[in-house]
């Protein structure tokens, strides 16, 4: 028994790992053995079509490419040089509507409305955009934090106003709280150092117990009022870290404990008091005192009576300094915090007003109910991860997937001999608020040791009744994965392409990759965008990438997630209706007889389809029951039944 | 089981002697691939392929603005990281609980990987470059001579100038030129024993004898220690003007601070598990 067996906290570090369900693809993976090169790489792609791949503006390359944001047709590319805003209606050619030369790493990039939002992190950013670069260690000139411009003119952002931060923003968060119009929320959160207080005033590195106001253990929320955006400020520095710290297992000893205590002193054992209990101290530990106290006397050989009387007279202080115990009882927030001091990302699921925070050693779900005051829910801790990154829900809220950023994005993490549990994906489902783990996923063509690999950025595609995800691993390429079945997940398509040196890591491959409207983009670090569409294959039919088709967003950032929403669709009857034909359980001839009604449904109008859905409707809730091919005939009936009262 | 930390000659060291510059260093001098000139048939007519990958391994070279801080704290990191592959070589032979393994293995493989950025982000940049050799539980750092190939594309550098100091007489040394104790912490020069978190010949003496639960307890008090250690390194890099100003470098201190921190508070966590479940048998 340990003291962390928490209500709110997992640790998974003290089980064994588990069994790796998913191996490593085989050798004659088509990703293995790629050539290499800039921007002539051979490529390997399965199940995708590529649409175009675009080199960034003469400005722009050799900078590194990082996030994206969308809205409308429109695509912006975040680059440490600045912002890239591409149209992509005619995703086979886009075009370049504006190249904003404003410096800063990462430039993750986000928009809201006529807004958009730029994050500031390194050392060089500048308040006035400059490419100079920022050389003293306190200057005046220098940006960290999140500069927010007018996009209301999109071939000419208006630099409104930036919110400074004591840590710069590594990465952001927008949040448009669906009972708020007046403002949008900015989540900050930074992995930098903190920046001396002389260059902001008040910011301090220091544990908490040091220095309550501490920079460190806590994100920013900034308010940014949508009359007024100039006015943006940090209105809360939440500490949803607080008592992530281990807690006393108990406060007083069971009977049980105190009847043996008494025995084993009435035996002569040595007794100690720890963290406000008393203990026996077992033989072996004996032994190993009483070794020391010999040694402490310049002696050598067996312990002597008059050593144990030293030990017995000396327990306590003795104990004290060999095994780092204290004899007062441990209060939360006791001792040096132990809890992360940061997050990298926090994904904002408004729609189910939750959150899932990907903090240096734990995942952390929050309620982000009330925008500016989040609160956690749950940690998980997990000793295969190296370090939190990015985590993403699925539709319905009842999964959350977090990434590990394992040596930071700029190591070959997916080589033969990386396990396949590390630099991966942990998949998660959500019960009570609660995160049970069930699998890992990662990437799996090994790559070479000149290409910087690990789990990335990524979005959910909305298939209808499955949970498929798009995501980044660098120059690992990018990888589409269904983990609808959460213990099994599956690779269904991929795109990768050889190093960008084959002698020498290069800084490459895609940072991330969203799926928007039908398309999928992705942000290549050196190459720049690559833009692709989804093909049919016997794991994904022409008719569920149609029905996917069918949800339209306005707008989509990094790190907010919109709940998908197909609206009836005949497009959605067939996916649905493949989804059943996949599973085998309805005989071939009367999945045939059923395309066909559905044909003559389509075809049909007025009353008559009416009936005819009504019908189709009435035979597939007969199938409905609690396994895939009974979930699917029951989205089949709820959308027949839709479009007959349409 | 000796710790051996061979010391350089200072004269090699670009980075390390007093008169090195502090301004960011020119960077025409960086080995990075130059593109293949001969310019193949671009694919978009609009562009030239050929022009825009000059363009960028050019850009590439041009970003390499760094100063002696980062120089020396890459120099610096490659020993200190190295001392922790020692350490988590240990745990495969002294009986650590399967957690401490595999805590060790990870350690054991990021801190190799980040070894191999830091020496190739030196010789990118025709600085020395620490060349680590482990047997058993000896430590033998070595310096390769920056490439006098300097602007040629040399990736692996390993052969290039790589001078041999085993068996010279260190100790008689004049390390004056090599004194880095103006830079808050890294004592002593080259010595690495001297930076911050570092373990002394007796603790890994200690630590190597030290099996089972005892390793566990040691291994994760002495491997806090260590990374503590690795973000006051990263906090001292921060402290210089014009440090870290490099995206390599900002990047790579940014993640060692951010990773270690991280593995600080899980091995605090793992050693109140074990000190709580000492009794408990």
């Amino acid at each position: 028994m340990t003291r962390l067996a928490l209500a709110l906290l997992t640790l998974a570090f003290l089980v064994s790992p588990t069994a790796f369900a998913q191996g490593m693809a085989s050798a004659d993976d088509p990703r293995v053995g790629l050539g290499a090169g800039l921007f002539d790489a051979e490529e390997a792609i399965w199940n995708l079509r590529m649409l175009s791949t675009t080199p960034p503006p003469e400005d722009f390359i050799g900078v590194t490419n990082s996030d994206l944001a969308f809205q409308g047709n429109y695509v912006f590319q975040g680059n440490y040089n600045g912002v890239i805003i591409w149209d992509v209606s005619d995703p086979a050619n886009p075009e370049l509507v504006t190249e904003y030369l404003c410096p800063a790493s990462q430039s993750d990039v986000s928009v809201y409305g006529n807004l958009m939002f730029v994050s500031g992190e390194g050392l060089g950013g500048r308040l006035d955009c400059g490419t100079e670069g920022v050389e003293e260690r306190v200057s005046e000139d220098r940006l960290r934090g999140i500069r927010i411009f007018d996009i209301s003119d999109i071939r000419n952002p208006e630099y409104v106003s930036n919110v400074q931060t004591c840590r710069g923003s590594h990465t952001h968060s927008v949040l448009k709280d669906p009972n708020d119009d007046e403002n949008v929320y900015v989540y900050v959160s930074g992995s930098a150092p903190v920046r001396p207080a002389e260059e902001l005033p008040g910011c301090v590195s220091a544990d908490p117990d040091e220095d309550p106001n501490t920079a460190l253990f806590r994100i920013e929320v900034i308010q940014v009022p949508l009359a007024d955006p100039a006015s943006a400020a940090i209105v809360n520095s939440p500490r949803i870290f607080d008592d992530l710290a281990p807690a006393p297992r108990r406060t007083t000893p069971s009977p049980a404990d105190v009847r043996e205590l008494e025995e084993a002193r009435a035996n002569g054992a040595y007794i100690v008091r720890m963290f406000g209990q008393e203990r026996v101290i077992p033989d072996r530990f004996v032994t190993m005192l009483l070794n020391s106290v010999v040694q402490q006397r310049g002696g050598e050989g067996e312990p002597t009576e008059a050593d144990r009387v030293t030990l017995r007279e000396n327990i306590q202080e003795i104990a004290e300094s060999t095994f780092g115990i204290s004899a007062e009882p441990r209060e939360p927030g006791d001792g040096p915090q132990r809890g992360p001091n940061q997050c990298h990302d926090i994904t904002l699921y408004p729609d189910l007003g939750l959150a899932g925070g990907a903090c240096e050693g734990y995942g952390l779900l929050l309620d982000i109910s009330d925008p500016v005051r989040p609160t956690r829910l749950h940690a998980v801790a997990d000793s295969n991860f190296s370090y939190w990154h990015s985590a993403t829900f699925n539709n319905d809220g009842s999964k959350i997937l977090f990434t590990d950023e394992w040596g930071g994005g700029g190591q070959p993490k997916c080589r033969v001999d990386d396990p396949m549990e590390w630099g991966a994906n942990a998949l998660f489902t959500l019960e009570d608020n609660e995160m049970v783990f069930k699998s890992y996923y990662k990437m799996p063509a090994p790559q070479t040791n000149q290409e910087n690999c690990v789990a990335h950025n990524g979005s959910l595609i909305p298939i209808p009744g499955r949970d498929v995800m798009v995501q980044s691993w660098y120059q690992g390429g990018i990888s589409v994965f269904d983990w609808t079945d959460i213990n099994n997940p599956v690779e269904i398509a991929y795109h990768d392409r050889g190093p960008i040196n084959a002698e020498s890591m290069g800084n490459g491959g895609s940072w991330s990759v969203y799926w928007y409207n039908g398309l999928i983009v992705s942000s290549e670090i050196a190459r720049g965008l690559d833009i692709f569409e989804l093909a049919p294959s016997e794991h994904l039919t022409q008719n569920e990438i149609d029905a996917a088709n069918t949800v339209v967003l306005t707008y989509k950032n990094a790190q907010g997630q919109p709940m998908y929403e197909w609206p009836p669709s005949f497009a959605l009857l067939r996916a649905y209706m493949d989804q059943i034909d996949r599973t085998g359980a309805v005989p071939a001839e009367q999945m045939a007889q059923g395309r066909m009604m559905v044909a003559d449904a389509e075809m049909a109008e007025g009353a008559e389809q009416r009936s005819i859905l009504n019908m189709l409707a009435g035979g597939a809730s007969q199938m409905a029951s609690d396994t895939p091919a009974g979930r699917a005939a029951s989205r089949f009936a709820e959308t027949a039944r839709a479009l007959a009262s349409m | 089981m000796r710790l051996v930390l061979p010391l350089f000659v200072a004269a090699l060291l670009v980075g390390c002697s007093s008169s090195a510059p502090v301004e960011p260093v020119a960077p025409a001098t960086a080995p990075l691939p130059t593109p293949a000139v001969e310019a193949p048939a671009a694919e978009t007519p609009e562009r030239d392929m050929a022009a825009m990958e000059a363009l960028y391994w050019q850009r590439r070279r041009e970003a390499m603005t760094y100063t002696e801080a980062d120089v020396t704290f890459m120099q610096g990191m490659i020993g200190h990281h190295a001392q922790a592959l020692v350490m988590a070589d240990m745990a495969r032979n002294n009986g650590a609980s399967a957690a401490v393994q595999r805590l060790a293995a990870r350690i054991d493989n990021a801190q190799t990987d980040e070894i191999a950025t830091m020496q190739r982000w030196l010789r990118d940049r025709g600085q020395a470059v620490p060349e680590v050799q482990i047997e058993g539980y000896t430590l033998t750092i070595r310096m390769a001579e920056p490439s006098t190939e300097a602007g040629n594309t040399s990736h692996d550098g390993m052969d290039h100038g790589q001078m041999d100091h085993e068996g010279m007489d260190h100790s008689a040394m004049d390390h004056g030129a090599m004194d880095h104790s103006d830079h808050g912490g890294m004592h002593g020069g080259m010595d690495h024993s001297g930076m911050p978190g570092m373990l002394t010949d007796a603790q890994l003496a200690e630590l190597g004898a030290a099996r089972g639960a005892e390793f566990d307890r040691l291994f994760l008090t002495y491997m806090i220690q260590h990374h503590q250690g690795a973000v006051v390194m990263v906090d001292v890099l921060f402290s210089h003007d014009g440090a870290a100003q490099d995206d390599g470098s900002f990047k790579l201190a940014s993640e060692i601070r951010a990773e270690q921190t991280a593995e600080i508070a899980m091995m605090q966590l793992m050693l109140d598990s074990l000190t709580d479940s000492t009794f408990e048998d």
